[in-house]
């Protein structure tokens, strides 16, 4: 895909995000909406999966560890054609296959079930033991937050990962600088970040979150890595798209009321209209 | 008993794997720098691809077998029962008993007979946080028969278990021509009607030597060999505390969640009965011989049936 038609993807992915979190009236539409790109390259252009047939043994596969941003990871999934889009407004509701958080028995596509931090990174390093172990070259990334590799086990993962030399996972923290309580560095810093991973033995790239270009070079650079795991450090805007959202650790677990949700999706249609105007150049 | 032959559950884990693991191609093992301690060094000989060793990361190592398990293959997690089940008892629960994945946790060095290491790696709560976790089957074999016969029944049963194993010898019961294994199956090992002796684990050989001593007191006791903890054998148990009306639970672990409880649990609705458990009464363990430590804490067959002649009174 062009990064033009990628930007529009993203865009529609954030669409889903804004509504679907106002329709349940809870969720996390902050680190949901910084990582909306990231999702989308991923889903979009980069893994080789397939809607029509989900538990393919030689697909990609993705683990969300910072599973509370299941609404973008939602979004996506819909909008790549894994399950209905109008599904995305039962998010959270009693008797949704949309659990709060990704429930891998009942939701088409979603590889593993998290939501409790510090855990999806182990599970996506075991599927990536197993591709080795049966020497398959499917490939494993895993979304985790900035600040959920406070957590431990991160790097109880990270290690192993690195010592394994495990090349074909991609681990992506999304650094969009704030988790619930403020700023990452003022709750407990877990920076420099990329040379942690480097210390573990992992390969780091640092990007923007929102440029495509850079997007588009990192996973090819990630791919062409022998030897080392690589970590995708993505700089991000959390809230990113919907102006009131932007930069505020108070759109971490919130949800937009009626009003609020009409001036984000306002937001959201004037990037649609720039991506049009900028189609149309 | 010294005539007996003995042999700690741990080895038959080990060897139980390495017997089991050439049926199963897609059987891998993890442990966690202690191959050597949870005999999973047994399977290691045989299959060193499929043996990984995760470092000191019970929590890590537990994920990574969840990751497997997605791709199809059987992953059993060893480690003390204290880590297994106890620092990763947030990751079986969330990581492996919610998605319902196919992972068995072998975990040994449950209970007091861990000995000398003391309280610190006594784990006496396991079994009351593994029957929490909804769809988890929880087992806690007796002797080397049972145990072997457990793996392989974890092994072709399609989802999470927990296995308990013990650090110290104990003796074999369960050699015998007809002797077979169900998950869920508990079995009357001496038949009896004044009380039921229900236990577990190491307790399943000590409660049947109460019973001979009780036997020599005029006192007729049922008791019955429990590895499944959940699911429970609930009719069995309920026929024989209707027979008897009273029932006496044994295991090496707390009486707060284990088998008592889930005993209790049964018991509470279809067939009130009065029942004594025996086991850790809500206290820490301590250094010690695993066989001092089992006579001090009346787990020994002159400490059940101490408990018994007192309960029957």
């Amino acid at each position: 895909m062009t990064n033009l038609e990628l930007a529009k993807a993203a865009n529609r992915v954030r669409k889903g995000i804004v509504s679907s979190v106002h329709s349940a009236k809870a969720g996390h539409p902050g680190g949901s909406l910084s990582a909306a790109d990231v999702y989308t390259f991923l889903y979009f252009e980069e893994m080789n999966v397939d809607p029509e047939n989900p538990k393919d043994p030689d697909r990609d596969r993705f683990v969300l560890s910072k599973g509370h941003t299941a609404p973008g990871y939602y979004s996506t999934l819909a909008n790549r054609g894994f399950f209905p889009v109008e599904d995305l407004l039962t998010l959270r509701k009693l008797g949704s296959y949309l659990q709060g958080h990704p429930d891998m028995k009942h939701i088409p596509g979603v590889d593993m079930s998290s939501g409790s931090l510090g855990q999806g990174i182990s599970a996506a390093v075991g599927m990536a033991l197993a591709g080795k172990m049966d020497k398959k070259d499917y490939r494993v990334y895993t979304l985790l937050g900035d600040g959920e590799i406070q957590e431990g086990q991160v790097w109880e993962a990270s290690m192993f990962a690195g010592a394994r030399n495990l090349d074909n996972l991609c681990v992506i923290v999304d650094n969009n600088g704030l988790q619930i309580d403020g700023r990452i560095e003022d709750v407990c810093s877990p920076y420099p970040i990329d040379q942690k991973f480097e210390a573990f033995n992992f390969h780091v790239i640092n990007v923007d979150a929102h440029n495509f270009d850079e997007l588009r070079a990192a996973f090819a650079e990630a791919r062409a890595q022998k030897g080392k795991p690589t970590a995708i450090i993505a700089h991000s805007v959390k809230g990113k798209g919907v102006s009131f959202m932007e930069n505020n650790a108070g759109w971490h677990g919130k949800a937009p009321n009626d009003e609020e949700y009409a001036t984000a999706m306002a937001d959201l249609e004037k990037i649609d209209a720039e991506l049009e105007k900028a189609g149309e150049a | 008993m010294a005539d007996v032959k003995k042999i700690a559950t741990r080895e038959s884990y080990g060897n139980a794997l390495a017997e089991v693991g050439k049926d199963y191609p897609n059987l891998v093992v993890l442990d966690a720098d202690l191959a050597g301690a949870t005999k999973t060094s047994t399977f290691q000989k045989a299959f060193p691809d499929r043996h990984i060793d995760c470092g000191i990361a019970e929590c890590n190592m537990v994920g990574i077998a969840a990751g497997l398990s997605t791709t199809g293959k059987i992953p059993f997690v060893s480690s003390f029962a204290m880590f297994a089940a106890g620092r990763a008892f947030e990751q079986v629960r969330n990581s492996v008993g919610y998605p319902h994945l196919n992972v068995k946790i072998g975990a040994t060095h449950a209970g007091i007979t861990v000995g000398e290491d003391g309280a610190s790696h006594q784990c006496n709560e396991d079994l009351a946080l593994m029957r929490t976790i909804p769809g988890m089957v929880v087992m806690c074999p007796s002797d080397d028969v049972e145990a072997k016969a457990a793996v392989r029944a974890a092994v072709e049963h399609e989802g999470p278990v927990y296995l308990r194993f013990g650090r110290s010898a104990v003796p074999v019961i369960n050699d015998r021509p007809e002797y077979s294994f169900k998950i869920g199956k508990g079995e009357v090992l001496r038949e009896g009607t004044d009380v039921t002796i229900v236990a577990t684990g190491i307790c399943v050989a000590t409660a049947l030597e109460a019973a001979e001593k009780l036997a020599a007191d005029g006192v007729s006791a049922e008791v019955i060999n429990i590895c499944t903890i959940k699911p429970l054998d609930e009719e069995l148990i309920i026929a024989s505390a209707k027979k008897t009306g009273k029932v006496v639970t044994a295991e090496e672990h707390s009486v707060i969640g284990g088998l008592g409880s889930a005993v209790c649990d049964a018991l509470c609705k279809a067939a009130p009965t009065p029942v004594c458990k025996i086991g850790m009464q809500d206290v820490f363990g301590e250094s010690g011989a695993a066989n001092a430590l089992v006579e001090k804490y009346g787990l020994d067959g002159e400490g059940i049936y101490r408990q018994v002649k007192e309960f029957m009174k």
